[in-house]
């Protein structure tokens, strides 16, 4: 409890713009005001088929219900501030990196090899440096993993370098 | 009569043995494992369910429900670490009771209090769902439009977190259910020209995103996290001593559970908490609580446990969601083409009350193995984060992937993957998400439709009486958190 209100003090020291509430509310209401521009691009139905309200209608409406609920937690913590979050460690940024190699890999080379690369490469940087667990999760796991999908449930991978090889 | 024969044809039945068996397992490792849990593993067994006939499929999905709320527990007083969030209020006295050396007196307490509040659940299941729904039967669909708007602001207000963070985190479930084709007037919304998208977003890459890899991005920032696990000989049932101290807790929480498990809300988290906190408020010795206390862990186990049947009730009479879990049950139901509502009761009782009989049995399997191997569920959390996490994602998305085979479905679930670590970060609960996405077409449909039958008038709404009750029910929901903290402050 009292390190909560320790980070708290911390967080109310700082300048507001670099307040966590400031940012998340600030790109919480940005992405609703795009979104909410968007809405005015979607088709207007004539009123002889329109059934009800318009079907830009409810989206608009939550997204105002959005913005404004963003305003009213902003404007809370301004009188009881959010605790200042520890930073991020560097094992994060990896993997969330390896969620991009993921997309990467499984739209231009491979599905399958994109799940391969992605557990060694978790595995690794997580702390396994033994080469048998490093091969179990990153091919003896996905390779059973592959297998049961694709003869229980009678999945088709999509295409690609090491798919086309089984599939051929 | 005739429904309890129904309720015990699954003792009849190899199959859904099998399958109640295997669920149950399943379930026990999921609850044991911190970070995963009857949600996430829920949706990720959802694909395999596609092989199975709907009762096996539902009942899979039922007994991982409930054997994963209580697996929650063994965690919790081992390694002081909740196994799933409904599990939180064990640790409080389970692990100190634990570091007394009465680990095994820790979890028979729990074991048996959760198969109490579990199996109590159960039985308010079978007589209220049946209840709720012939009332729903005097629903039209401005009453369906109310009932909807109250389950998010229940949510709302007795959800873990800031409310207005859960209502803005169930605002954006809801209009994440407005991508795609509006079924209305055929009208592409939010598609950027994907055309994917114009099927609109599917549960499962949101909840797996929102629950499995949210959870793997929190683990990869906690990686040099050491537990110290207490070793467990052996599981004892309580002395009558016990049972003497609790019995009056354990049926006072089940009752809790139940009730807060029928309202659409985190379920067995909330449940659990004020179970605990009653059972406190009761307790000849409350200074015992936080330092070992039996009722603390009877308290806080048979209301999460009670919450499961609870959270049925309304998700198999009304198609609304108790929890998490019960909105991956009612994804599993509408994909296996079963419509729950007032229907199913009439149309199917079989099948319903097949359902009862499983979750019965799940709750007396739990026991057996709970009690016969928790020690070895609890050798499962040796599995190092490494190892588990890598192979979590491969069944993740190989999982996602399976449902309309797109790959798309597995970027949406790793962006919904990053957005729930975020989420999480910053005090925003990813349940009202799911809850939002699962109710989006019925809030959007039956506004649309009931604006259709007023001709527009919105007014009309507060003329139905059964409508109106659940607005004001809402305007109480929403005022409960302010009122709380002005009690609170005072």
């Amino acid at each position: 409890m009292k390190n909560v209100r320790k980070q708290k003090r911390a967080n109310k020291s700082l300048p507001f713009f670099f307040r966590d509430e400031f940012k998340v509310c600030l790109v919480i209401i940005l992405i609703s005001i795009a979104l909410l521009i968007t809405t005015f691009t979607f088709d207007i139905v004539p009123p002889i088929l329109n059934r009800g309200i318009q079907p830009a209608t409810f989206p608009k409406a939550l997204l105002i219900l959005i913005i404004v609920m963003s305003l009213l937690i902003y404007y809370l913590a301004t009188k009881n501030p959010w605790k200042v979050e520890k930073k991020l460690p560097k094992s994060f940024f990896l993997t969330l990196l390896s969620f991009f190699i993921f997309v990467v890999i499984s739209k231009t080379l491979d599905f399958f090899l994109a799940i391969s690369a992605l557990s060694i490469f978790v595995s690794y940087y997580w702390g396994e440096k033994r080469i048998f667990y490093l091969l179990l999760v990153g091919i003896i796991f996905p390779v059973l993993v592959f297998i049961f999908f694709e003869t229980i449930l009678g999945l088709r991978f999509p295409p690609g370098i090491i798919t086309n090889i089984y599939y051929s | 009569m005739d429904n309890l024969l129904l309720m015990m044809a699954p003792l009849f039945s190899s199959k859904l043995l099998l399958v109640l068996f295997f669920g149950t397992l399943f379930g026990l490792i999921l609850g044991v494992l911190p970070g995963l849990g009857p949600t996430t593993g829920g949706a990720l067994i959802l694909p395999f369910t596609m092989t199975l006939d709907p009762l096996s499929a539902i009942v899979l999905l039922t007994s991982i429900y409930c054997a994963g709320t209580y697996g929650g527990a063994i965690t919790a007083v081992l390694i002081n670490t909740p196994g799933t969030p409904a599990a939180a209020a064990t640790c409080l006295d389970g692990y100190p009771l634990a570091q007394k050396g009465e680990a095994g007196r820790a979890l028979g307490m729990a074991t048996v209090s959760s198969t109490v509040g579990g199996i109590f659940s159960v039985i308010i299941l079978v007589f209220f769902a049946p209840i709720l729904a012939q009332l729903a039967y005097e629903f039209g669909q401005p009453e369906y439009f109310a009932l909807a708007i109250f389950g998010l602001t229940m949510l709302a207000s007795i959800g873990e977190g800031s409310p207005i963070k859960n209502l803005i985190a169930g605002a954006f479930g809801i209009l994440i259910s407005t991508v795609g084709k509006d079924f209305m007037t055929s009208i592409d919304r939010f598609t950027f020209g994907i055309n994917e998208l114009t099927e609109g977003i599917g549960f499962i890459p949101v909840v797996v995103g929102l629950f499995a890899m949210s959870e793997m991005l929190t683990q990869s920032t906690l990686i040099n996290q050491v537990f110290n696990r207490i070793a467990l000989k052996a599981i004892k049932l309580p002395s009558k001593d016990d049972y003497k101290k609790t019995w009056k807790t354990i049926l006072r929480s089940s009752g809790i559970g139940s009730f807060i498990g029928v309202l659409p809300a985190e379920g067995g988290t909330v449940a659990s908490l004020i179970g605990y906190s009653e059972a406190k408020r009761f307790s000849k010795k409350p200074e015992e609580f936080g330092k070992g206390s039996i009722e603390g862990i009877a308290g806080a186990e048979a209301a999460n446990n009670a919450a499961t049947g609870g959270a049925m009730v309304p998700t198999l009479a009304l198609g609304i969601p108790g929890s998490a879990t019960t909105a991956v049950i009612l994804t599993g139901l509408i994909i296996h083409g079963v419509r729950p509502g007032p229907d199913l009761f009439r149309e199917q009782p079989d099948f319903l009350y097949g359902i009862f009989g499983a979750m019965l049995i799940a709750n007396v399997l739990f026991f057996i193995f709970g009690f016969f191997g928790a020690k070895i569920f609890a050798r499962t959390t040796l599995v190092p984060n490494k190892i588990l996490w890598p192979m979590i994602f491969a069944v993740s998305v190989c999982g996602t992937y399976s449902l309309n085979q797109s790959i798309i479905d597995v970027w949406i679930m790793l962006f919904f993957g990053v957005l729930g670590f975020f989420m999480r970060r910053y005090g925003f609960s990813v349940v009202p998400v799911i809850i939002g996405l699962i109710l989006g077409e019925l809030v959007e449909g039956t506004l649309r439709q009931s604006l259709v039958i007023f001709d527009g008038n919105w007014l009309m709404f507060f003329t139905r009486p059964i409508a109106l009750t659940f607005f004001i029910l809402s305007l109480i929901a929403l005022s409960f958190p302010l009122i709380r903290s002005k009690k609170f402050k005072k």
